[in-house]
């Protein structure tokens, strides 16, 4: 028997078509992913306006205050707020690149929003005779620092142990001139992590037990603490 | 920034092949519903079934029964079985049949499948010839539905429509959904002229193809793939009979499937570094330019994913590890806030991907169940499959660098 040979012709205008339906899925795909990061990029500012509202208005109380009592003055919902967005930067910073331009806008915002907060609560606390410690925490996200995301562990859980922790993270690399001011005030190196607590300068990783060693105040919130809860239990 | 680059190029390509089977479907869709319907009445060519065994004797007797049962003419087909060696009852089992006119019966000393296959080539005269492996059973239309595809001339292998037989386990049953797969990729590839396996259960050759091209060869025991390479070395055209109902008995468990898939993926990739003057050739079409390629570049996919997530997740749990080593546990309340959804460009297109994944393993359902129905092992087969496959990829590759032999059990 005579075999018939079966020469197909490469279909190229069909290779053609798949490439524009394909560039077409990843255009659709990227046009999808841009507007949920555009989305969440106004949400962040929508939070830092808020947040930026809500200083404004503890400072304003602050010049008040010689009219008005403490105890609404600079509560914890806007530390948590600030918290949670500095979170959520935290988390934009490794999906959306630490170099994208509206990102920078919006962590340099954020920074200065932080410092605003300590520079107010910090004169509350002086004038409400409140007992809140205050951690200036500087870490780095390049890979020299190694200890850096445990710091923040250990920092978040001490956090969670008492909410009267202020504590304000600042990027030691990221160059706008509030943290360099920041930085050149209390003479922070490039030794990183750092923490500006109680007056001074702490270099490397440090645990819950050394940080609470540093601030006395824990010991008095610990004893208010039983207590409390000895009372609720009898 | 790199891996990313790679991540997207992965994703194209991996798009890229099913929007290409996808468009070949619609193109195709109606020709496969009608496609050899039709039979002429006289029409019956002579045909041989080659059952190479070789410690089959659990299942040899249900293989050749479901020949004999098979809707043709009986002085039309003959059924000749090479036992390979075997060590178990097979020898005695097979005396049932020796009486049987239709069945022809060898012994011969254990030299592999393909040796079998060749002697049963060699003792054969009919216009057409099959292999049914005797782990497996045909439907009793299966020849008979191939039968219209030899009008064509130009066809010279018809491959059936393989399906697991009685799937047991979550295993086999995953395997089933695999099997429908490969039945819907078969079809299309049929239509591309880009088939490049023709497999041991029931494929079914014009006695022509041996004379002109030769007959198996060892091929690092996958002889079934080699033997479609070299047809299409040869420009035959190879057709597949999607009504032609062959099953198979598949792996029981993780580690017999493990290694079935090792061999295939080894026999894969030394088939394709024989066969790499077919790569990228105008005149092999479809299958120099889409599967082979794709074939690599799945490999190379499977590789590089399954490196991603394990560095992903290593570096996780040491930052896991490290989390605990310091605070100790924590369980914080989970609150669902969409701004932590991830929303990056490799999400979406990976989402799109699953989404044509699931549509044509849907597709494929229809065609080889004649009906859709979801069911678990559809999941299991999207995403625990993707996570044992490197496994036997990475050994494949493994024996395949270094020279390593392999076992067919």
């Amino acid at each position: 028997m005579e075999i018939e040979h079966a020469r197909e012709k490469t279909d190229w205008l069909k290779y053609l078509y798949t490439f524009i339906i394909t560039a077409l899925i990843f255009a659709t795909a990227l046009y999808i992913s841009n507007y949920f990061s555009n989305q969440k990029m106004s949400q962040l500012k929508t939070t830092e306006d808020r947040i930026s509202l809500d200083i404004l208005s503890s400072e304003t109380q602050f010049s008040l205050l010689a009219e008005s009592s403490c105890k609404n003055i600079g509560d914890n919902t806007l530390s948590r707020e600030v918290s949670q967005l500095g979170e959520k930067l935290l988390y934009s910073e490794g999906k959306f690149g630490a170099d994208n331009q509206d990102f920078q806008n919006l962590k340099t915002y954020y920074s200065i929003l932080e410092i605003k907060d300590y520079l107010l609560m910090k004169k509350i606390t002086e004038k409400c005779k409140d007992k809140t410690a205050f951690i200036l925490y500087f870490y780095s996200n390049e890979n020299s620092c190694a200890d850096c995301q445990n710091q923040g562990y250990v920092l978040t859980k001490l956090h969670e142990l008492y909410p009267q922790i202020r504590i304000y993270s600042f990027d030691y690399d990221f160059d706008i001139p509030t943290i360099e001011t920041l930085k050149s005030i209390y003479n922070v190196k490039n030794q990183l992590p750092a923490m500006f607590v109680n007056e001074k300068v702490q270099y490397g990783l440090k645990t819950i037990d050394e940080i609470k060693k540093i601030i006395p105040e824990t010991k008095i919130w610990d004893k208010e603490a039983l207590a409390t809860s000895t009372k609720a239990s009898l | 920034m790199i891996s990313e680059v790679v991540m997207y190029i992965l994703l194209f390509c991996s798009l890229y092949f099913e929007v290409f089977l996808f468009i070949t479907y619609v193109e195709k869709r109606n020709i496969i519903k009608t496609e050899y319907l039709e039979k002429k009445e006289d029409y019956w060519p002579s045909t041989t079934i080659i059952v190479p065994c070789w410690n089959e004797g659990n299942t040899i007797i249900a293989t050749i029964d479901s020949l004999l049962n098979l809707d043709y003419p009986k002085d039309k087909l003959s059924i000749l079985v090479v036992n390979d060696g075997s060590t178990d009852n097979t020898i005695d089992i097979l005396k049932i049949f020796e009486n049987n006119p239709q069945v022809q019966i060898y012994h011969k000393k254990n030299g592999g499948k393909y040796t079998a296959l060749n002697i049963g080539i060699e003792n054969s005269n009919s216009d057409l010839v099959g292999c049914l492996d005797a782990d497996s059973f045909v439907d009793r239309n299966a020849l008979k539905n191939m039968i219209p595809y030899f009008e064509n001339k130009k066809i010279m292998a018809v491959v059936p429509s393989i399906n697991v037989h009685e799937p047991k386990n979550t295993l086999q049953r995953i395997q089933k959904i695999e099997y429908g797969w490969g039945i819907f990729i078969r079809k299309i590839l049929s239509h591309l002229n880009a088939i490049y396996v023709t497999p041991g259960p029931f494929t079914i050759f014009r006695r022509d193809v041996f004379k002109k091209i030769g007959n198996y060869k060892h091929a690092y025991l996958t002889e079934d793939m080699e033997m479609a390479l070299r047809m299409q070395e040869n420009h035959y055209k190879i057709a597949t009979s999607h009504r032609s109902y062959v099953f198979t008995v598949t792996p029981s468990s993780l580690k017999t499937l493990y290694k079935q898939r090792c061999r295939w993926a080894y026999g894969f990739l030394k088939n394709l570094i024989d066969y790499k003057h077919l790569f990228l050739k105008k005149e092999f079409g479809n299958l120099s330019f889409y599967i082979l390629p794709f074939g690599v570049i799945s490999v190379v996919s499977a590789l590089y994913f399954t490196a991603n997530i394990v560095i992903k997740n290593a570096n996780l749990i040491q930052e896991q590890i490290n989390k605990i080593r310091l605070v100790g546990f924590s369980f914080n309340t989970i609150h669902f806030d969409w701004f932590y959804l991830n929303t990056g460009l490799i999400s979406i297109i990976s989402l799109f991907t699953l989404a044509t994944t699931i549509t044509l393993i849907l597709i494929s359902m229809k065609l080889s169940e004649n009906k859709i129905k979801i069911k678990p092992e559809l999941f299991y087969f999207m995403f625990i499959y993707p996570i044992i496959t490197p496994f036997w990829i990475i050994n494949a590759l493994f024996n395949t660098i270094f020279s390593k032999t392999i076992t067919w059990r």
